[in-house]
Parts: structure tokens; sequence; C-alpha cells
């Protein structure tokens, strides 16, 4: 077990050198960090100086090395966009991107859940009929046709829910960097529309997901046994078979936040939340590479991290894993 | 060729077509779909692209069922004046080109390395499996994004224009090719331990003979599966890429950039700029999807469950 972890972790380092690799090549390519820092108004022979100064004639190896310092103890590099510091650009935009991915999985857990589980308990009624087809039809539907769908009924047609923006914000910590909406009635009515259609894109695959793994459960012998044992039908569909269908459900549901992530990019962009993704789309536009890389860099890490300890976390439930690891 | 006929004929493969009106249906939707395309340039009313087509005096006019519709322009026209039934005729050809060219490349890509890593073992299949884990353990649009917003950086926003579609084929074949190379390597893993192969090796016959012209023919099912069910996710990949404005731009449109042109214009109510398009993306891909589906539970591959 102890072998299975570092060599995990091992991974997870290379991996992420890799990444940071990748990343610097093409800062270090494609960037001019002097215009960056001080604009277009220096005089050439000044900005030789200073390119000179920064150490951006020195070896490729030896810069990407210096990049890898400061990137460990937390210096991304300046964005000329904001002009502060990368790593507090992307902070400020975070809280709004994982408020929208909260906002969406507790819309996911409190839909998918009790209708997976009826579809599964009364496959053929009209109410699961016409949750199978609908779902058919939310899998082809690209997230940002459902958010204009939505703004189309509720914000332009209807006029009952605001269709841009996070809406009022509360300081949580008093110190700027988390400002939620959920602690406002205009905050929460903003984040219902991009949470809605966010939720779209996992909501069918959850349905289904669920309601297959509970039909797999109820035609287990233990389920029969407890039906034999002339428990109540609440008692064996909740605590029975309802319980032994969730640890599958939720190990799935882990991965596919990280894919819903890519998609709040989409979501951002349609309903301006001012969240991660919609600053990466600007410093896109700006060509602001030294965020670019930032964010590339924070995105993988946290990609990297969490997959890793999921891993670790598998390998202490189920041994297997570690022997399939090895190879 | 008579006799294949006739064997296709009784095949269970067209005997459970016949037998599956969903199959059928979306069948018949997905090759008009594929005539539409091909014949855009024909069958299109007008030609979005020529700019003695386009008078700004027709724009936004509503479909022609609505107050203020024309019947010159059967679903209306969007704001530059130009007809919704032409420029979503041009835009599904372009999504389609490039849906095709990607899942090819994925599919060029994915055989190689996926045949190579199963049939070789060993070393050469732990590094490439490896690199394909790992680039499954991010989400693909995100891989395609980035690639995307790298490109556009570096070739700057007028050449990559220029060169979307090529581009779109390269990001969007790159960032996914995992999904084929590991089906493959599955297939390949079942089928190199039978007698043929064996048989095959003891003639002395050499690796990529064996692996191209013994292996790959009895893994095609697999191939054709994942080939349909992927080209509905790379034709919705090019429609984001687009709407995140990485993809065709407005004078070149796909079915994503023309429903990114219209967003804007459903706040002064002008819904079918985006709704139109956007309908026509869906059905595209749920006909593909169903069809996989379909596919799927007749030919019964071994696929990798990702």
């Amino acid at each position: 077990m102890f072998a299975f972890i570092i060599r995990r972790i091992l991974q997870a380092v290379v991996v992420m050198l890799v990444i940071s690799l990748m990343g610097f090549a093409i800062k270090n390519n494609i960037g001019d960090p002097v215009r960056d820092l001080v604009g277009e108004r220096v005089t050439p022979a000044e900005r030789a100086k200073m390119a000179d100064d920064m150490g951006l004639n020195d070896p490729f190896l030896i810069q990407y090395l210096r990049f890898i310092g400061h990137a460990v103890k937390g210096d991304l590099g300046r964005s000329f966009l904001y002009n502060k510091p990368n790593l507090e650009v992307i902070s400020q935009h975070a809280p709004a991107t994982i408020e929208l991915l909260m906002g969406t999985a507790l819309i996911i857990v409190l839909i998918s859940l009790p209708l997976g589980v009826q579809s599964a308990l009364q496959p053929k009624s009209k109410l699961a009929r016409f949750t199978m087809s609908f779902s058919t039809l939310g899998i082809s539907m690209p997230v940002f046709l459902t958010a204009i769908l939505l703004i189309y009924v509720f914000a332009v047609h209807l006029q009952i829910l605001p269709s841009f923006g996070r809406g009022e914000t509360v300081d949580l910590f008093g110190n700027g960097y988390w400002n939620t909406g959920f602690l406002t009635r205009d905050g929460l009515e903003h984040l219902i529309l991009p949470c809605l259609s966010l939720s779209s894109i996992m909501l069918p695959l959850f349905i289904r997901l669920i309601r297959s793994e509970m039909m797999e459960v109820l035609e287990t012998e233990y389920i029969k046994y407890a039906w034999a044992k002339g428990l109540s039908p609440a008692r064996v569909w909740m605590v029975h078979a309802f319980k032994n269908t969730l640890l599958p459900v939720v190990t799935v549901f882990g991965v596919q936040m990280g894919i819903t992530f890519a998609f709040t990019i989409l979501t951002e962009l349609v309903f301006q939340w001012q969240g991660m993704g919609f600053m990466f789309l600007e410093a896109v536009q700006r060509a602001d590479i030294s965020l670019l890389i930032a964010y590339l860099v924070v995105v993988a890490s946290v990609f990297v991290l969490v997959n890793t300890v999921v891993d670790i976390v598998y390998g202490f439930i189920n041994p297997t894993v570690r022997i399939v690891g090895t190879r | 060729m008579k006799k294949k006929l006739q064997k296709f004929k009784e095949s269970y493969f067209l005997y459970s077509f016949k037998r599956d009106k969903v199959a059928m249906t979306s069948f018949i939707v997905l090759v008009l779909f594929l005539i539409i395309a091909l014949t855009a340039p024909w069958i299109s009313p007008m030609d979005p692209y020529d700019d003695h087509n386009i008078d700004i005096m027709n724009s936004e006019i509503p479909p022609m069922w609505m107050d203020g519709g024309s019947s010159e322009f059967i679903l209306g026209t969007d704001n530059m004046g130009r007809d919704m039934l032409s420029t979503m005729f041009y835009g599904l050809r372009t999504s389609i080109i490039i849906g095709l060219g990607a899942v090819s490349l994925q599919a060029v890509l994915g055989v190689v390395l996926g045949l190579t890593a199963g049939y070789m073992g060993a070393k050469t299949d732990a590094i490439l499996m490896r690199i394909a884990d790992i680039q499954f353990s991010f989400p693909y649009l995100m891989v395609a994004i980035f690639i995307g917003a790298m490109f556009q950086v570096v070739f700057g926003v007028g050449l990559y224009e220029q060169l979307a579609v090529p581009l779109l084929v390269i990001i969007i074949g790159v960032s996914n090719w995992p999904m084929f190379a590991r089906t493959i390597r599955a297939s390949v893993m079942g089928e190199k331990h039978k007698e043929y192969v064996e048989a095959a090796r003891v003639i002395g016959l050499p690796r990529l003979t064996i692996m191209f012209r013994h292996v790959l023919p009895n893994s095609l099912t697999s191939v054709m599966v994942i080939f349909t069910i992927q080209v509905g996710s790379a034709v919705q990949s090019e429609a984001a890429l687009s709407f995140l404005g990485l993809g065709m731009p407005v004078t070149r449109p796909s079915l994503g950039s023309l429903i990114r042109a219209g967003q804007e214009y459903i706040f002064s109510g002008s819904w079918w700029i985006t709704i139109f398009p956007g309908l026509l993306l869906v059905i595209f891909v749920l006909v593909i999807s169903l069809l996989g589906d379909w596919l799927r539970d007749v030919l019964n591959p071994k696929l990798y469950k990702g």
C-alpha cells in the first residue's frame, strides 16, 4: 500500500512537471514579459536591458527551473490585463465558479435521486417513460443552447428571473476574496438559471445511472430475502436497495463534477458570470499569455490533486486497484 | 458481389434494423442531413457567402408563418439579412465536415496507437496507456478549449479564422483520441491469443502485416460503433468551440457560430436566429446518438467504458 501511494504521488508530480513544461514552452516562445510589465511605451534599448535583468536571455532550462521555483512558492507571474499577480486574479474569480458548481451539484442531487429511484421502481409508469425520453433528448442538447432557451423563457418572455451577472453579493470573510451570492435573495435568483443549465448536462447521466444501479440491486438475492421476511416496501426500497446503489453513484459523481467544470466556461459566457471561465475567455481575447498559463497550471493541479487523492482513497477501499495500478 | 448482397439481406443486422423503428427513423434523418450537407450549394435558396445576395434591409425578418414574415425567407433572416435556411444548410455542411474530419483523425491516431499498444504489450502498452490515462483524467472539452485558445493566441485571430477548419479538425482530433485507442486495444487484447493470430505468427508473417491485415479487420466492429458515437460528440465539441469564439468565424458559420451570432438577438425577441440552428444541431446529435446506441446493442463489441 505504501509503495502504491508513493508511486501514485510520483506519477502526479511527473504529470505536473510535463504540463508546466508545456505551459512554460508556450509562454517562453510567444509571450513577452517586458510588454506585460511596462506596456508599449518604453524604448527598445530599455526593454532589452529589462529583458536581460529579468533573465530572459538565460538558457531555456534555467528559465524553466526558475519558473518551477517561483510556482512552488505560489508565484505564477503577473497578468498585464488585470495588472495583478496571476494567482490573485484567479483566486478572486474562483469563488463565483465554485458557487456555480455547488448550486449545480445541489440541483443534480435533488432532481436525479427521486427521479432515478422512481423510474427504477416503476419502469413502466408514465413518469418514468417521460423521464427516460427526456434524458435522451437532454444528452444531445448543448449546454449553451439550454442556457439560451432558459434565458428566452424566464428572462425575456416571462421576465421573472435575471439573465446575467451574479446580482447582489455578500463579502464572506470581509477581505474581498469570497463574494457569495448564496446569502441574498437577489444573488440566489441570479444563481438559478446558470445552475439549471449547467446541471442539464449531467442530469440525464445520473438519472440513468441511478436507475440502472437500483434495478440491478433489486434483482439480488438479499432483496428477495428482505421481501420474504415480510418487510414493508418502503424499508426494502430505501434501506436495503437504495443504500447499496449509492456507492457507485457517489464515485461517478466526483468524476463528473470535474467534467462539469469544463462546461462552466460555456455557461459563464452565456450568463456573463464573472468566474474563472469568463476570466479565461477574456485572457484569450486579450492574448494575456501569462494569465492563460497560470490558469492552465492551476486547473491542471486541481485535477491532478483530486485524481490522486481519489485513487489513493480507492486503494484503501478496494485493494485490487493497487494491483492493476502496478502493471 | 451479388452473393454478398444476398448475404446482407439475410443478415441479423438488417433484420434487427428493420424491426427497430427508432433506428430506422434516425437513419433516414441522418441520410437526409448528409444529403443536405453534400448538396447545400445547390439546394439553398441563396448563397449566404455572396455579398450580392445580402440586403441589410432584410435583416431580422421572422419566419414565414409569423406576422411580418415573407415567403421568400421560409425560416426568416438573421441580423445581417441572410436567409436562415441557407445559412443553416451551409452551417450543417461545415459542422459535418469538421466532425467527420476530426473523428477520422481520432480514428487514425487511435487505431495506430491502440493496435500497437494491444499487440506489442509490455512496455509499449504501459507507456501508451499511461499517456491515455493521463489525458483521460482531464475532460476532453477542457483540453480542446485550451488547445484552441493557445492556437488562437499563437496564430492571431485573423489567421486562426482563415485556418479554422483544419485547426478545428486537429484540435478535436487530438483532444479525444484515447477513447479510440482504448477501445481498439481492448478488442486487440481479446483477439491476439486466438489461433489464427498464432498461425499467422508461426508462418512467419511480419508483425505489421499481422497487426493490420489480421487483427485489425476483426476489431472493426468496435471501430464502427465508436466512430458513430464520436461523430456526435465531435460535432458537439465543434459547436462549443465555435460558440466560445474559438471556432468558425461568423462569415463562414458552422452551427455553433450561428448560435453564437444569434444569441444576443433573443433579447429583442428574434429567437429564430439562434433557436433554429440550435434545433438542427440537437436533432443531428440526437439522431447520431440513437443510431450509436442501436449499433452498440446489435454488434455488441467489447467497448472500453469510460
